[in-house]
């Protein structure tokens, strides 16, 4: 359970993140939409702890992120845009930093590690430095560092962006599967995967909640029945005003 | 403590898996003999002492430390690791000692592989051990200083160029403020009080009384609240800066 509550982030003057409320519960694929700048980004760094809200409270799992940040980390696995990792290291050595940090033990250590390495299709490059990867494959071992630990909350920013179609599939399969007691929150501004593997779509823009529903329900709001007519109309009248 | 040693292998690692860590040491060993044996007159002072050697570490380290230490977090920055870092379960002081650790261990290394120098002087002459222990122990807490300064800067800036050049000054005016020159400019108009609280803030002051053999517990001390005190400000610093 993600309880998110008047959630404010200011950077000076500008508001990136307006007070934002919603829950989430185990079971849900929330898909976080909204033009670029509307504040995606800055609402999952503050809810996986790396910025601190201006005001306002989240908590995962019944962990505050702000005073009990070591816990809220724990549960949760985080994949920030553009997937950052350590370019020097194998992905090897990188996945075995990552099972170091989240203390992941002999047996269960062994086991998930190569569950991940299975499930992402790492095989191939394993013992290869991460910068010498393609974008597909460095964007896989940023996902299977995010679920090595096998979270209750999984967070990824934009986690398809720059895939090919298949790539993108087998990520989209790969959300699909997580367990159903799991959360999962993805930013994406690609609409066409809201509709292929969430199960909430909350629309954000200008820092402000502007639709919370299911993305069958967002679909039924279009006469021509694209979900790009019905973001443009509801983002615009927003940020077009 | 547990999630320190973790970053501290993985930074540790970092420097091995890149040419970093070999240029440094080869560059740091090259100039530091040819330091002692041309401009420090090993031979020619008959004296068998490392004093030459040790002489130079203040300069030495002025341009090193700060190229070690320019990457810390400058290069985390521009990479977006930080994110990733900061995410994980561990706490930001953990992150910065850690990092701090790798980085004083590594010139501990480089340290270390100048023994043969150790081992030409107790060749040649009878020289005190004590104080060479004593200096070499100075030196690393010297180093130590230098790191922590430059780690803090290297949090302001993605830039690794910048980190280094501005740690390089600060290092400077660190060192410069034990300096006659610098000391007496100010002791024409202020007072004696504050002569002596620049002059104890000089890295060359403290240094100077620990490669003479004379281990003083105030230095030592200086130094250690010197590294704490830039390592508490490099937490402050990301902190305030990481949004950017």
């Amino acid at each position: 359970m993600i309880e998110i509550e008047k959630l404010t982030k200011r950077f000076g003057l500008f508001t990136a993140v307006d007070s934002v409320s919603f829950d989430v519960k185990p079971g849900q694929v929330l898909g976080f939409l909204g033009p670029n700048g509307a504040g995606k980004s800055t609402t999952m760094k503050m809810i996986t702890g790396f910025l601190a809200a201006t005001s306002g409270e989240v908590r995962v799992c019944g962990h505050k992120v702000e005073g009990d940040a070591r816990d809220a980390k724990r549960v949760m696995g985080y994949l920030p845009e553009g997937a950052p990792s350590y370019g020097e290291m194998t992905v090897a050595q990188f996945l075995s930093f990552i099972a170091d940090v989240r203390q992941l033990k002999g047996a269960m250590r062994k086991q998930r590690t190569d569950i991940v390495i299975d499930q992402l299709n790492l095989h191939a490059v394993i013992n290869q430095p991460i910068e010498t990867l393609s974008k597909g494959f460095k964007r896989r071992v940023g996902m299977a560092q995010a679920i090595l630990h096998d979270p209750q909350v999984l967070i990824m920013d934009e986690p398809t962006d720059g895939l090919d179609p298949n790539q993108k599939h087998e990520v989209r399969e790969l959300i699909k599967g997580m367990a159903e007691d799991k959360i999962v929150i993805i930013s994406t501004h690609i609409l066409e995967e809201v509709d292929a593997v969430c199960s909430r779509a909350i629309i954000i823009a200008r820092g402000r909640i502007v639709a919370d529903e299911t993305p069958k329900s967002l679909l039924a709001r279009s006469p021509s029945g694209k979900l790009d007519d019905v973001f443009r109309e509801i983002t615009c009248a927003e940020v077009c005003s | 403590m547990n999630n320190i040693s973790i970053i501290l292998r993985r930074e540790l690692s970092a420097y091995f898996a890149t040419p970093v860590a070999y240029v440094f040491i080869v560059i740091f060993l090259v100039l530091s003999g040819a330091l002692t044996f041309h401009l420090g007159g090993f031979y020619e002072r008959g004296q068998a002492d490392l004093a030459p050697f040790f002489n130079f570490h203040p300069w030495l380290y002025l341009f090193l430390v700060p190229a070690i230490s320019m990457r810390l977090w400058a290069e985390e920055r521009k990479s977006g690791n930080i994110e990733l870092l900061l995410t994980l379960p561990i706490t930001m002081a953990e992150a910065v000692i850690g990092k701090f650790l790798a980085a004083w261990l590594f010139t501990g290394i480089a340290l270390v592989l100048t023994f043969p120098l150790w081992i030409s002087v107790n060749y040649l002459g009878d020289p005190d051990n004590g104080v060479i222990l004593a200096a070499y122990i100075g030196s690393l807490l010297m180093a130590g200083g230098f790191l922590a300064i430059g780690s803090c800067i290297s949090a302001t800036t993605k830039n690794q160029v910048i980190a280094f050049i501005i740690s390089v000054v600060i290092c400077f005016a660190f060192l410069l403020s034990g300096f006659s020159i610098v000391l007496d400019f100010f002791r024409a108009w202020a007072p004696q009080v504050v002569v002596d609280a620049i002059a104890s803030l000089s890295f060359l002051t403290h240094f100077s009384s620990i490669s003479k053999g004379v281990i003083d517990l105030r230095d030592i001390i200086y130094f250690i609240s010197l590294i704490a005190f830039w390592l508490y400000a490099n937490i402050v610093i990301i902190d305030l800066k990481k949004a950017s």
